[in-house]
């Protein structure tokens, strides 16, 4: 069982931890052996611990700490937010971001969905259990 | 009021440090030249003619002194303001109520009272609440709302809730020990039509909204896992 997502330039990380918690932001420039040079197109480039970063699959192709304009142009040329937010773990965290700004009224409109579903999931069971008895 | 001077008044004794002025006091009479005033006036200050007082009445000495002196009261001019409604909360707004007879169930605000308790209607045939005052600390706004314009509330205030006051019979010995022959007070017809004035609005905006009308009947209750400080109402 290799290393798949190696911190390198370029890499695309999640920020796990602190101000900028949930934002996806790249490797630039590595500092020393715990700290990073972060960027990303809505923030000031600073450094972050790599202890506050979660490695994702995806990595674009750039000098090391190009200029913010460079920056935007590759993370456009990959598409990164596209892939990110197709990709299973983006998925997942759009759900739940949805599920936490529910209001009342759309929990009462989920279960009503969800019964029904139910039923209708429990109706087909029913279908097939009697083609299978007969 | 006097004409608004051109120049802002410009003062002939300037502060040294914040507090102490470069001129005494004789010395500022003699600048702000009050000696001339009062050469030209014969020696005296000019002065208006004191309005005359009205004639005060003749008052009577006291029939009767207290023995020991008794302390006043401090006066209290303090006048209570009306309770700050919660920016949440607006005409239409869909609240929970937390607390009573009616707990859990979703409600539609109407307005805020000048007791400060919030009007609160069902609409009674959604949920059996009637029209119905509630405190503001016992209610959570949610932030659904319903277009409640075209809707009039100005008969409801606090006098429309009152109690009715009943005369005290006097009882005999012998009816004392009879049961209590009170019937069920009966709410009065005009309290039913204005209930069903408003709410006869109030359900067909609801009823435009999908699934509102089953909100409204269902009841609201914490269930496992969810955590009230991190939901969103």
């Amino acid at each position: 069982m290799p290393f798949k997502r190696y911190v390198e330039i370029g890499r695309v990380a999640l920020v796990n931890y602190g101000k900028d918690y949930g934002k996806l932001v790249v490797i630039v420039d590595v500092v020393d052996q715990n700290r990073a040079l972060v960027d990303a197109p809505d923030m000031v480039r600073g450094q972050m611990n790599f202890k506050r970063l979660q490695l994702t699959d995806f990595k674009i192709y750039i000098p090391r700490v190009p200029k913010k304009k460079t920056l935007i142009e590759a993370m456009e040329k990959a598409d990164v937010k596209n892939k990110w937010e197709n990709s299973s773990w983006g998925k997942k965290l759009i759900v739940q971001k949805k599920r936490a700004s529910l209001n009342d009224f759309d929990r009462f409109k989920i279960m009503l969905a969800k019964i029904k579903k139910a039923g209708v999931v429990r109706q087909e069971l029913a279908k097939l259990k009697k083609e299978n008895a007969s | 009021m006097a004409a608004k001077r051109k120049t802002p008044i410009k003062t002939r004794n300037p502060d040294l440090i914040r507090g102490v002025g470069k001129y005494s006091r004789s010395k500022m009479y003699h600048k702000r030249g009050l000696w001339a005033i009062k050469a030209k006036n014969g020696g005296v200050f000019p002065c208006h003619e004191p309005n005359p007082k009205p004639a005060t009445a003749v008052e009577k000495p006291p029939k009767f002194y207290p023995a020991d002196d008794v302390k006043k009261p401090l006066l209290n001019k303090r006048k209570p303001k009306p309770t700050k409604l919660r920016a949440s909360i607006t005409p239409g707004t869909v609240l929970i109520l937390l607390a009573g007879r009616f707990m859990g169930k979703r409600v539609v605000f109407l307005k805020q009272l000048t007791s400060g308790l919030l009007l609160v209607t069902g609409p009674f045939k959604i949920n059996g609440v009637p029209l119905r005052r509630v405190n503001q600390s016992y209610v959570i706004a949610t932030s659904t709302k319903i277009d409640i314009s075209g809707v009039n509330l100005d008969k409801f205030d606090d006098k429309y809730f009152a109690k009715e006051v009943e005369n005290k019979k006097k009882k005999t010995e012998g009816e004392f020990f009879e049961a209590e022959k009170e019937d069920k007070k009966k709410l009065p017809e005009d309290k039913k039509e204005d209930q069903k004035a408003v709410d006869a609005f109030l359900i067909k905006s609801i009823e435009g909204v999908p699934e509102l009308k089953a909100y409204l009947a269902a009841r609201f209750s914490l269930k496992s896992g969810m955590k009230p400080h991190e939901l969103v109402f």
